[in-house]
């Protein structure tokens, strides 16, 4: 059977490159359409009519999306390099980090580390150390968090491997120091690393452009 | 060797009737552990330290915790009876995407409407309301359910809802029924299913908890 995977995505996008790590770590082929976002396209529109976002994998026409549903739905279809472990409990236990990555960690949480008051920027920053904090604790001795090899886990926090650091140097706010988060810094390293995902990262030069960019109006703004 | 399973939960949280209907569906003798969510308990914040919130779903001493997650959870372990979710791939990635449209916008949008004070603020809120409902009636279209012909994942990570219904009209001072005919005839048709019916809460019993709840954020 001809199996036909598009992908629709961002570049710059998080989301949308957690969808190409578990493609390309189950080495799976697939075609990639970049989306304007400040022009979407009428497929977009037509494959997500409710959020109008990306990522969206249409899979033999049909679409996907959501990407902890895509990365659910990858892992179901194809079984090879799997990503959520088989027993019950610990698919219960992975999936509760990744939707915690997914809602407490976003670039809107770090940025009000450095938008508004003093006091709100404080409050801001002490929320991320918590968050970052019950990640470290997870984590414990473990390689990745899926153990010896990438899991959902890991590739959902790819959004605090790779792209908190660029935030980080965009912003000049310090959040994942390796004094507070030893093994979190040192996860961030075997991830940037690893073979299926330094493949699928954004230029750091562009994306440090971009997000300086949005943050610029912030700052002047102070 | 029995299993020992046990429900950390508060009788009026819609998350926790999910996780109440899937145990009942899968026929699943638990211990029910009403919490006071106000005064949380050591166990409560023992097993679900990162968030501090119900349900949780402790099944031989190991907790699970956030209700879709645990319903996912009880269907995968106890897998020989009423699957809760479908076992094609595409269409589980279909009821994950809607379940967690629920999730995100059915459960904000409402809190906008009680916690809101006339004028502007309530009729923003509604106005976002009645929006998120008519998507749903979208999705739902023509079926019984929106699990299809039976009574699926959709439909338990919404019919809890139901239960505040009254409350969110009463307070926003509106009818759905009139607004989302569809929503309140699927709604109906999920209670004569019996486990719905008896897991779902009296409304008017919501109402007063709303109503307290209001009063305690300076709103009555």
């Amino acid at each position: 059977m001809d199996e036909e995977v598009l992908l629709l995505g961002s570049w710059g996008s998080p989301f949308s490159r957690r969808v190409e790590m578990a493609l390309k770590l189950k080495g799976i082929e697939y075609r990639y359409i970049e989306e304007d976002l400040t022009n979407k396209s009428p497929s977009l529109l037509k494959y997500n009519p409710v959020h109008k976002k990306v990522p969206v994998l249409v899979h033999n026409g049909k679409p996907v999306v959501e990407s902890l549903v895509i990365l659910e739905y990858i892992d179901e279809t194809w079984k090879d390099h799997p990503i959520l472990p088989k027993d019950p409990y610990e698919r219960a236990h992975a999936r509760f980090w990744a939707k915690f990555i997914d809602e407490k960690s976003s670039i809107a949480g770090f940025k009000a580390c450095c938008w508004g008051e003093e006091k709100e920027r404080e409050k801001a920053k002490e929320e991320a150390f918590e968050k970052l904090q019950f990640l470290e604790n997870e984590l414990k001795e473990k390689r990745f968090f899926g153990g010896e090899n990438i899991g959902l886990v890991d590739i959902t926090g790819n959004i605090i491997g790779y792209w908190l650091g660029v935030f980080e140097e965009a912003s000049g706010v310090k959040l994942l120091t390796r004094e507070k988060f030893p093994k979190l810094c040192n996860w961030a390293d075997e991830f940037v690393s690893a073979s299926a995902i330094k493949e699928n990262l954004p230029p750091r030069d562009k994306l440090l452009a971009t997000l300086r960019r949005r943050l610029g109006g912030a700052n002047a703004s102070k | 060797m029995a299993d020992e399973v046990v429900l950390l939960d508060f009788w009026a949280s819609m998350f926790g009737m999910r996780v109440r209907i899937a145990l009942a569906e899968k026929g699943i003798k638990y211990e029910y552990k009403e919490q006071d969510v106000f005064n949380k308990g050591p166990q409560l914040l023992q097993t679900n330290p990162v968030h501090k919130k119900v349900p949780v779903l402790i099944h031989n001493g190991k907790p699970v915790c956030e209700s879709l997650i645990i319903v996912q959870y009880i269907d995968e372990v106890w897998k020989d009876k009423s699957p809760l979710l479908p076992s094609d791939p595409y269409q589980r990635a279909h009821a994950k995407f809607w379940a967690d449209f629920v999730d995100k916008k059915v459960y904000e949008v409402s809190k906008r409407v009680w916690t809101s004070t006339k004028g502007e603020e309530r009729e923003a809120a509604k106005k976002d309301y009645f929006e998120i409902f008519k998507i749903l009636e979208g999705e739902l279209g023509d079926k019984p359910y929106f699990g299809g012909e039976t009574f699926g994942f959709v439909d338990l990570s919404l019919i809890p809802f139901y239960s505040w219904f009254y409350a969110i009209e009463t307070f926003g001072e509106f009818n759905l029924e009139a607004e989302c005919p569809k929503i309140i005839a699927w709604a109906k048709r999920c209670l004569h299913k019996e486990i719905v019916a008896k897991t779902l809460q009296d409304e008017k019993k919501v109402y007063e908890f709303v109503g307290q709840l209001r009063k305690m954020r300076g709103l009555e």
